[in-house]
């Protein structure tokens, strides 16, 4: 290809001089073109692959558990059906999920857009210190919380008498902890880069630093709140630890949880295909969630992270 | 820089980062307080106090119930590796059961950071010259990420099991879900795949802030690839990528549920630290559980506070804090020279990065 | 050498750190839980009623449900609210183990496995049971013994469990054998016999991973070569050469390909989905095996079950099981003594027998020529856990297993040979069963 576009360069003809104004179609060109889509068909397939096999799995009969054929013989959507098997009650279990995750994304927001505003844009003798606490609290092991939060929530305590076990708070507020740090983080650097004379030339037009807030810097943020809230959302739709400690009984789990204990047909069946299945329809709204705001997940990233 | 130097020149308060917003700021970050208060605060000095503990264990030999109590150690479940080592076989030779954790923890950090980071920058590379399909591609990298943590364990498990699809196709019978140095790549092998299209994301966000300018004034100065690669591209997308990598290394040296899904208890060559704190606590050891516990959280804040060190990670990321601590020094050292007591700096702007 | 020099420099460093923040929590002085509370052991109310829950592994055959609804439908005022716990035993004891640290009585009746039943007991979270409202005449002894402790029942024994050796009927007709080994020597002759006309199989398998599966398929070995775990009086008795000598039969298995390799990571399933597919002769499982291979039309034709062999004759199964046992935090106790001797009539435990195959715990009904008639295994079990060796008992069970799993995994895999392993097991379990 390349050769035979340089060699007849001698003849130059109308359309061939409209060619040449385009960019040069070298041999570096195409070797970058092919590399780069060789590598973009990597990174999908990288991504896809074991993503596939879930797939699959779930598209056995459920008999077929461990196969290893690469397409399923004979394809079979049982696996799908016994998700729904009312015994498992996946149903009330995917409600569940999305009251504790939209209610802890809201909440986070709320409480991180407060923080982070106040973090970017106030003077305070203790930011620093504040800063740090937040940062520092996702440092701790997660798991070794959940243990003394347990004792704290089962009413032990005559200072905290009440009992949390299967309650949506008891769902909630712990996850907060683990999807606050990294908004409060997130939007602080968002807010920062906004700059302060957009807030500054409301004021002059008569708005109250609150309602300049409101008005001009929020719908500025909007892309970076918005990943921000995805990214929450994402992390508490698929936490499982603090959904297992708390929510015991079957009408407070969630749908992570509701998977972990589907049960197979017999004592030690591990239903390969069912876990395969829900796995799919727990992935595939956040897939399709992502795939609609793909775009804009990137722009927050590139705004929010990066300075 | 201008607010800073303006500062000198103002009025003097107490204290000075402080000029009265500090009632609005305290009822902002309030209730984010009150909740890191409520579910870390709390448990946090629940664990400091159960560390110093220790549950009696002895048995009454009449009854065959243990009577309940326990007895302050100070330090003993801290100093217990020391005095009374618990030794197991791993990877990394017979030692004991801490010591074995926490080399699994470093080491799975150490790999899988590393792997993601190269992975994830070379995905990043590649998305930001892709022109057709970006969507595609972009899309297919959020797959692993947005899959729970706990079904993937699963999932690799089904992958990696004896008969699975993971040793037909290397067409040997490798024993991934056994005890060895083969499990610890299993676990790499998965954790890679879910976290590295996650630093590929942010390092890309980092990249398209790069103007193409920039390139082309290289090109011009004819750098070759690999010379804009690392001068530039690597020295602009810094930020973005150490604080990714910070955020991923910190949450790799508390991996729990990929080994503990995965491959399970009891084999010393995936225990982490995190999970054998919290096996240690089924042992109802739970003043050696606590203690682990604290020791994964200081080991965490040290490597933290190294990448602050010598990485530069900008967790933090406040300007203005960093702006006064400089003019400050910069104060100092003027005063120093001049003879005088050094006037604190102040600033005047509410920060923002309209300075920089 | 360096590795763990470094190490400990560096967790000196955090410790002195760590010294720092302890002097700071004492003297933040936060509220604390009341250290030994007071264990109100006598007196204990055995006549209130009301709901009650009750929590167990998962209810895989459904057969659970059904019981609990009728006992609702019956009992209105006395609601059973099932806690459905993980599927693998060692989360199940965390979370039973969290209520009882945390003193919760979330779960008034538990699904005890019989290796717990120590543990919980000394740690005083089950309540002890009284012998005039527990009645176990009839019982298995071995299934009573197993909730006993210091003389005391702690659980009431709701199901029993013993081991079979599967095999290949068709494969052991082909090449002539006309009974079914009873000693690992007969075993392996008739595996060469078979396995000269099927090249691609192995002999035999059990489950071999590293978890509890292990710790039961080492029992045997030891038992049915004529050691023990513990000696009567309950000391530890690993380092007899009868024990090492039912050690190195599964070492040697293992390195002349009687068991192939891929088993060491083997659970139950793997182990039954092998023996299914035609990949091994002779298989150790439970009697859930029995119950999916004559459902597969291809093939309940082509197995049989015999005792466990053993070294010089049959073999000793490990005692396997589950016991209700009641929190000594739970309200409403009263509804939980009705509940649980309800759960264990004989109309319930033939229930249980017919749709979950759990092995009841009265001892007649291995005997009851019905049953016989339509479980053909049932009298090969009886016989099995009638003779079956139970697990260590200890408080600390959950540590004595896994260094019984550390001295077999490690001799398994070569790293140690099973002398020194099962040496250095014994001192271990001396210690640990000291007190």
């Amino acid at each position: 290809m390349s050769t035979a576009t340089t060699t007849e360069q001698a003849h130059v003809s109308a359309a061939e001089l409209a060619k040449l104004n385009k960019p040069t179609r070298d041999g570096k060109y195409w070797a970058g073109l092919i590399g780069t889509i060789a590598g973009m068909s990597f990174i999908v397939i990288y991504c896809i692959l074991p993503f596939y096999w879930m797939i699959v799995s779930a598209l056995r009969q459920p008999t077929d558990g461990r196969s290893t054929d690469f397409l399923p013989n004979p394809p079979s959507l049982a696996n799908f059906g016994a998700v729904f098997d009312p015994r498992n009650q996946f149903g009330i279990a995917l409600v569940n999920s999305l009251v504790v995750s939209l209610t802890t994304t809201l909440l986070t927001l709320v409480f991180g857009i407060l923080a982070a505003y106040a973090l970017a844009r106030l003077r305070f003798w203790a930011k620093g210190l504040v800063l740090s606490i937040i940062i520092a609290c996702s440092m701790f092991p997660g798991i070794t919380l959940l243990i003394p939060l347990f004792k704290l929530f089962t009413g032990n305590y005559p200072s905290f008498p009440l009992n949390w076990m299967n309650t949506y708070q008891a769902l909630i507020i712990p996850t907060l902890s683990f999807g606050l740090p990294l908004c409060v983080w997130n939007l602080t650097a968002f807010f920062r880069q906004l700059p302060v004379e957009l807030e500054h030339a409301a004021m002059v037009d008569g708005c109250t630093p609150g309602q300049a807030f409101v008005k001009v810097i929020l719908p500025l943020a909007a892309p970076g709140v918005f990943t921000t809230a995805i990214i929450t959302f994402i992390a508490v739709w698929n936490d499982y630890m603090i959904a297992l400690q708390f929510g015991t009984s079957p009408e407070m789990y969630t749908a992570i949880v509701a998977v972990s204990k589907f049960t197979g047909q017999y004592g030690f069946d591990t239903p390969w295909g069912t876990i395969m299945a829900a796995g799919v329809l727990i992935t595939v709204p956040l897939l399709v969630g992502v795939l609609i705001f793909q775009r804009r997940i990137v722009a927050g990233l590139t705004a929010g992270g990066v300075k | 820089m201008a607010a800073a130097s303006s500062a000198v020149t103002e009025k003097r308060k107490k204290n000075p980062l402080s000029d009265g917003q500090g009632t609005l700021a305290a009822l902002l970050i309030s209730p984010t307080m009150a909740v890191i208060l409520f579910v870390v605060g709390i448990p946090i000095l629940m664990s400091l106090r159960e560390s110093v503990f220790r549950k009696d264990t002895a048995i009454d030999p009449n009854t065959g119930l243990i009577p309940e109590g326990e007895t302050f150690v100070g330090l003993g479940n801290f100093t217990a590796i020391f005095t009374n080592p618990q030794l197991v076989p791993g990877v990394w030779g017979t030692q004991d059961r801490l010591v074995n954790a926490f080399w699994n923890t470093t080491f799975f950090t150490v790999v899988c950071v590393i792997a993601e980071t190269i992975l994830g920058v070379a995905m990043a590379l590649i998305m930001a010259k892709a022109f057709k399909g970006k969507g595609l591609v972009r899309a297919a990298i959020l797959v692993p990420w947005a899959i729970p943590t706990i079904v993937s364990a699963r999932m690799w498990g089904l992958i990696f099991d004896g008969e699975g699809v993971m040793n037909r196709i290397v067409g040997q019978q490798i024993l991934w879900l056994a005890d060895g140095p083969q499990s610890q790549w299993a676990i790499i092998i998965s954790d890679v795949w879910k976290t590295a299209p996650f630093i590929g994301l942010l390092t890309l966000a980092g990249l398209q802030t790069i103007p193409g300018e920039v390139y082309e004034a290289a090109k011009v100065d004819g750098a070759n690839a690999w010379q804009q690669f690392t001068r530039i591209t690597l020295p602009m997308v810094k930020p973005a990528l150490v604080v990714a990598v910070l955020f991923r290394t910190l949450d790799t040296m508390r991996m729990f549920d990929l080994p503990m899904g995965m491959i399970g208890q009891g084999k010393y060559s995936v225990e982490t630290i995190s999970m054998f704190a919290y096996i240690e606590n089924n042992a109802l050891r739970y003043g050696a559980a606590a203690a682990y516990s604290l020791l994964l959280f200081l080991y965490i804040v040290f490597i933290a506070f190294l990448f602050v060190k010598f990485l530069g990670a900008d967790v933090v990321g406040d300007d203005e804090l960093k702006a006064i601590a400089e003019q400050r020094k910069r104060q100092k050292a003027a005063a120093k020279a001049a003879g005088t007591t050094p006037a604190l700096a102040k600033s005047t702007v509410t920060s923002g990065s309209s300075s920089s | 050498m360096s590795h763990a020099r470094t190490a400990r420099r560096v967790l000196a460093a955090t410790l002195s750190v760590g010294a720092l923040l302890v002097t700071a929590a004492c003297s933040s002085g936060t509220t604390t839980p009341s250290a030994g509370g007071s264990a109100s052991a006598s007196g204990t109310d055995w006549t209130k009623k009301g709901p009650i829950t009750y929590a167990q592994g998962k209810d895989t055959s459904g057969n659970l449900k059904g019981e609990i609804d009728e006992w609702n439908a019956a009992n209105p005022n006395e609601m059973v609210t099932f806690r459905e716990l993980p599927d693998s035993a060692d989360e199940q004891r965390a979370q039973m183990i969290q209520r009882g640290q945390a003193k919760s009585g979330e779960f008034t009746v538990m699904s005890v496995d019989v290796v717990w039943t120590a543990e919980f007991a000394a740690n005083g979270w089950l309540e002890e049971l009284p012998a005039d409202k527990f009645p176990t005449t009839g019982y298995l002894k071995a299934a009573v013994d197993s909730a006993t402790y210091f003389n005391k029942l702690y659980a009431y024994p709701s199901s029993s469990d013993g081991a079979f050796l599967y095999y290949r009927k068709d494969l052991l007709d082909d090449a002539g054998v006309m009974a079914a080994p009873t000693t690992w020597d007969e075993m392996k002759a008739a595996c060469d016999k078979v396995l000269a006309k099927n090249k691609s199989m192995s002999c035999y398998a059990g489950q071999h991973q590293k978890y509890e599966g292990l710790t039961c398929n080492i029992a045997e070995a030891v038992n049915s070569a004529g050691g023990a775990f513990l000696t009567p009086d309950g000391k530890p008795a690993v380092n007899t050469d009868a024990a090492i000598a039912g050690v190195q039969w599964m070492v040697d298995a293992f390195k002349t390909g009687l068991i192939p390799k891929e088993a060491i990571t083997w659970k139950e399933e793997e182990s039954r989905t092998a023996f299914q597919t035609g990949k091994i002769v002779f298989l150790r499982n439970w009697p859930y095996v029995y119950n999916i291979a004559s459902k597969d039309a291809k093939f309940k034709d082509k197995f049989a079950m015999a005792p466990l062999p053993g070294k010089t004759g049959p073999g000793v199964s490990t005692l396997g099981g589950h016991s209700f046992g009641i929190s000594k935090f739970a309200d409403n106790k009263g509804t939980a003594l009705a509940f649980v001797t309800w759960m264990n009539t004989k109309e319930n435990q033939i229930r249980r027998l017919t749709t979950a195959s759990n092995a009841p715990v009265l001892e007649e009904l291995y005997d009851d020529a019905a049953l016989q008639a339509k479980f053909p295994y049932l009298k090969v079990l009886g016989d099995s856990i009638r003779a079956a060796a139970p697990r260590p008992k200890a408080v600390k069970y959950g540590d004595v297993t896994l260094a019984i799993q550390d001295a077999t995994y490690a001799a398994l895999q070569g790293q140690k040979d099973a002398k020194t392993a099962f040496t250095e097991l014994q001192t271990k379990l001396e210690a640990l069963t000291q007190g």
